[in-house]
């Protein structure tokens, strides 16, 4: 951060939290960020003369005569083609050696777009994965976050998806990474040849948890740089938002705000939305999409984070381990995308909607029969041709690591219907089971 | 003189600001920072302090920065143009903004004041005339907009003059009048109301007595809403709440349809934007955007122009009704208004009721929900508000406050249910524990007695009867084994399966069956109450199981055909074959 010429000095605390620090000052805006003893700190409540500062890095080790500077203006990241291919921290200064990024100096956190000046989003992002393309199909403009346990390779799928995407910049916003993380982030760039439509914000475990609010603006400004200016088509990544709103709660909690559910602010729905909403189709071309990791304790989404989270999302990626086929899928049961409509049977096949609802209806009979053999039942035939269904069904479709077509896609769940079911069974429109059934009549 | 004040606090959106002279509660101030005019509401005073929530960021606010009070509350401008428009939460026309980016401080006017209109006199000279009664009329695209003596005008007025028919912009006068004491005043096309106040202007409020068509099974057949009823729909996300408000907007038997996107996704209001100049209003054949109002305050917008987002709503459908025009109001979601009013009471540090949120939440809901009604005007003819509003429990949970309150409010109760969701059951309105309780209005069953048949209203309660009947032979079923219960077990638990996915289920992407009309429904509810109507014999479950899907299948053709065309009577035909044998 630049000095300024008529920057006011402050060096009398009076009040340290674990989070915050609070001190006697005049003519401070809010928002505005400032220097507590060599550490980045930005205003949020004001009385009269006293401003209580959020301090980035923490609060340890500062001391009530600590030197306090002010900016005179809020977080703002330099943009430019220069971002391209770079590593950055929370603050959006160089990690990777580099030297600083020239561009226009713009505020973080910025307005929203005027919903009447977006266009619908209708761009259908393949990605191979049969999980996604075929049950919950990806539109450039959505967001939407995976939800996974802590032990699920979600980093590594959201690689997989953003590599194989067809857009112009992807952005990482990488929010109490782990270092092993961050490294396989990194790597998976470099040797995907990737790296020149990469940005990358990163805050690691080994850095201080609040920091971690600054990563999502600091990204999102980067992508609304090349969405907006560049009319470019910009996949933004997110991971992992639970810690990001973690970190929230410590700064509501060391500010003595009532906590709302899950010791969350009050305020998380407003602020997660923020962010999210940030996704965006843009009249003359350029989208945002966002992918964001969600993860959650034991596949509990009644927790508050998840829950805001899919109040605010186009929809959720459920990742879970299936016991049958030793893979783990994409929970057809628990996802959903909600703009896949938009592009399903119109950017895909006629027949693409009918095909996935009732592949899923199916393999939820799978799953009554499922429990029928739990409770020590005999099943029946049907039940016995939905369980062999729901393991090719997990294997060939389901599995994160399909990589095929949606045509494909398509040929392999008429296949599977055809193997083992009758056309009655399927409940399929006749139209298109004159088109497309395979096998038995 | 206006009343002024400094900045004197700032915590997020809530301003403490010290003023020089009297203001009011809920009174509108403009914050100045450096040129740009923050719009702000008196929520609290405190001596000579004043707390404010701001519309706007307060991002570089500073203390000591002035204010200045304005001296009325939160109001929206009425008038000839709302029709087709789209609207923030503080009837800023979002149309004519600037820039991509919403600009901080941008107030945009709701109505063109320059477009002039074909006016129509109504009211005669030396006509004693009240508040909300017709002066005049001029067309607003199809609908003949009446020009009211405006609802602020107390007493009776006596008609001097009305305009001649011709071309008139709504700043221009159109009608003069006395008051009481002889005072002439002018009138306009335009007129102001603070949201947070009912519009009166009509002679009584009385119970509902019509049923709204929405063409969604599930709720015309099995729990339908009155024209001027209250009806909410919770449910988590994921289970269809959005899919089935558009639903409802597109197909709902109203004059006017106002959508309030309070707190919600942008890209929801976008597909409205986009989609409804493209769809036909099937009862008109016009443009479904011809008759709606879009209020929008996404969820990235200011949290605290949320709670009037709604309210703006409620104020534009209480004029429509004034002009006895059947209104639709639709708000996704209330609870996001709610926790906006959490956010607020919190940063007042109010002390806090149940998970937060403000002790009179309740009495907020309910006052609110009081708006919707079917009115008699004063000139004898009627108008009305249907209110449906979606609520969305946290972790999907009914047991919370705004659920709560609201199911104290609204007459009607639509709960989605993950599980059926979960199992791609659409609309996944859970048909055991919703409820219409206008079913129980001897004035609703005498209407259904007319309109459909006479003992509609038992249909129902047997359908409702079967269902249920059908969940607790499924109950059994999975607890005792398929072999462990009775043959009739398996038949009842089918016949239930054959209402769920004949009526109950219902694909709203469907051209044909996404929309089912009243007399279409009763054909099929017959159908299907006929064939439970029969005892079957199976030998053993997996011939019943296999017979009742046979049925379903070719009922679902039925469903996916136009009504009565040859492909439905095809299948009706086969229908009729498989019912031979049984």
């Amino acid at each position: 951060m630049s000095e300024k010429a008529f920057q006011r000095i402050y060096t009398k605390l009076t009040a340290i939290t674990k989070a915050t620090v609070t001190l006697e000052a005049q003519g401070v805006a809010n928002d505005e960020l400032a220097v507590v003893a060599g550490r980045l700190a930005q205003v949020v409540k004001i009385k009269d003369n006293a401003v209580t500062l959020q301090v980035f890095g923490g609060t340890e080790d500062i001391p009530t005569n600590a030197e306090v500077t002010f900016f005179g203006e809020p977080p703002t990241l330099n943009v430019s083609d220069e971002l391209a291919g770079r590593f950055f921290n929370a603050y959006g200064e160089p990690i990777d050696g580099g030297p600083a990024v020239e561009g226009e100096k713009r505020q973080i956190g910025g307005p929203s777009v005027n919903p009447y000046k977006r266009r619908m989003p209708s761009e259908l992002i393949p990605t191979g994965i049969a999980g996604i393309d075929l049950n919950n199909t990806l539109v450039s403009g959505q967001k939407i976050p995976f939800f996974a346990d802590p032990d699920q390779p979600y980093n590594k799928v959201m690689s997989m998806v953003a590599l194989r995407a067809d857009v112009d910049k992807i952005i990482l916003g990488g929010m109490g990474l782990s270092n092993d993380d961050y490294l396989f982030f990194k790597n998976e760039f470099e040797s995907a040849g990737a790296l020149h439509k990469i940005i990358s914000f990163v805050n690691t475990t080994d850095q201080p948890p609040v920091e971690r609010l600054l990563i999502p603006d600091m990204a999102l400004t980067a992508a609304e740089y090349f969405a907006v200016d560049k009319n470019e088509k910009v996949l933004v990544l997110l991971t992992d938002m639970t810690l990001y709103a973690d970190a929230l709660s410590i700064v509501s909690n060391r500010m003595d705000q009532i906590p709302s559910k899950d010791s969350m602010p009050g305020s998380l729905y407003s602020d997660l939305a923020k962010i999210y909403e940030k996704a965006v189709q843009l009249p003359d071309g350029g989208s945002i999409t966002i992918i964001a990791v969600t993860t959650l304790n034991d596949g509990d989404i009644t927790h508050a984070i998840p829950d805001n989270t899919g109040y605010i999302t186009e929809g959720q990626l459920f990742l879970r381990a299936d016991a049958d086929s030793g893979k783990v899928i994409v929970d057809p049961f628990r996802s959903l995308s909600r703009l896949k409509q938009h592009v399903q049977n119109k950017k895909t096949r006629e027949d693409h909607s009918a095909v996935m609802n009732t592949s899923v209806r199916l393999y939820a009979d799978a799953s009554n029969a499922k429990t029928k053999l739990e409770n020590g039942f005999d099943l029946s035939d049907y039940d016995l041709r939905c369980l062999d269904y729901a393991k090719e069904y997990a294997t060939r479709l389901l599995a994160i690591d399909v990589n095929i077509s949606i045509e494909e896609m398509l040929d392999t769940a008429w296949e599977l219907f055809g193997k083992y079911f009758t056309k009655a069974e399927t409940g399929l429109k006749e139209s298109l089971i004159q088109k497309y059934w395979k096998g038995k009549e | 003189m206006k009343t002024t004040g400094k900045v004197t606090g700032i915590i997020s959106n809530l301003v403490t600001v010290e003023v020089n002279g009297p203001v009011a509660q809920n009174e509108i101030c403009f914050i100045d920072l450096g040129g740009t005019k923050l719009m702000a509401e008196v929520i609290k005073v405190n001596g000579n302090k004043a707390s404010v929530q701001v519309y706007e960021s307060t991002r570089g606010l500073q203390i000591g920065d002035p204010v200045e009070f304005q001296g009325y509350m939160l109001e929206v401008t009425l008038g000839p143009g709302l029709l087709s428009s789209n609207f923030d939460g503080l009837q800023n026309n979002l149309a004519t903004m600037t820039g991509v980016f919403l600009k901080r401080g941008e107030y945009t006017k709701p109505l063109d004041e320059n477009k002039l209109w074909d006016f129509t006199p109504i009211a005669k000279a030396g006509q004693q005339v009240i508040a909300a009664d017709w002066l005049g009329e001029v067309k607003e695209g199809w609908l003949p907009h009446k020009i009211m003596l405006p609802f602020s005008f107390a007493g009776t007025y006596t008609v001097k003059s009305v305009a001649a028919a011709g071309q008139y912009k709504i700043t221009d006068t159109i009608a003069t009048l006395t008051n009481a004491d002889g005072e002439e005043v002018k009138v306009n096309m335009m007129q102001k109301w603070p949201v947070k106040v009912a519009v009166g202007g009509y002679v009584e409020k009385p119970r509902p007595f019509k049923v709204m068509e929405t063409g969604v099974r599930t709720i015309d057949t099995l729990n339908p809403i009155a024209e001027g009823g209250t009806g909410f729909i919770p449910g988590p996300f994921g289970c269809g709440k959005t899919v089935l408000q558009h639903a409802l907007a597109e197909q709902a038997d109203a004059d006017i349809i106002i959508m309030a996107a309070c707190g919600e996704r942008a890209n929801e209001v976008v597909e409205i934007f986009t989609e409804f100049p493209e769809l036909k209003d099937k009862h008109t054949g016009r443009s479904l955007m011809e008759r709606t109002i879009i209020i929008c305050n996404t969820s990235n917008m200011p949290v605290a122009a949320r709670e009037a987002s709604v309210y703006t709503a409620m104020t534009l459908g209480e004029y429509y009704r004034a002009m006895g025009m059947k209104v639709l109001l639709l708000a996704d979601s209330t609870s996001r208004w709610a926790q906006a009013l959490r956010e607020m009471s919190n940063r007042l540090e109010e002390l806090p009721g149940q998970d937060g949120f403000p002790v009179d939440l309740s009495a907020i809901i309910s006052n609110f929900y009081a708006r919707a009604g079917y009115v008699k005007l004063n000139n004898g003819q009627s108008g009305s508000i249907t209110f449906i509003g979606t609520v969305s429990p946290a972790g999907g949970n009914l047991k919370e406050p705004v659920t709560e309150s609201t199911k104290k409010a609204a007459r009607c109760f639509y709960g989605l249910s993950q599980n059926r969701a979960d199992k791609k059951r659409y609309p996944a309105v859970d048909p055991v524990d919703s409820y219409s309780k206008y079913l129980e209005y001897p004035e609703i069953i005498e209407y259904l007695d007319n309109k459909i048949e006479k003992g509609w209203v038992d249909k129902v309660t047997k359908t409702k009867y079967i269902i249920r009947k059908g969940k607790d032979a499924y109950e059994q079923i999975n607890i005792l084994g398929d072999d462990g219960v009775p043959m009739s077990y398996h038949e009842q638990y089918w016949k239930s399966e054959l209402i769920d996915f004949v009526i109950l289920q219902q694909d709203a992407f469907d051209e044909i069956d996404g929309s089912t009309p009243l007399e279409r429904q009763k054909f099929m509810l017959d159908l299907v109450l006929e064939i439970c109507d029969r005892s079957f014999k199976f030998d053993n479950f997996e011939e019943c199981t296999t017979y009742f899907k046979g049925l379903i299948n070719i009922c679902r053709q039925m469903n996916y055909s136009e009504f009565k065309s040859e492909n439905f009577e095809k299948y009706l035909g086969q229908l009729k074959e498989e019912l031979k044998h049984e």
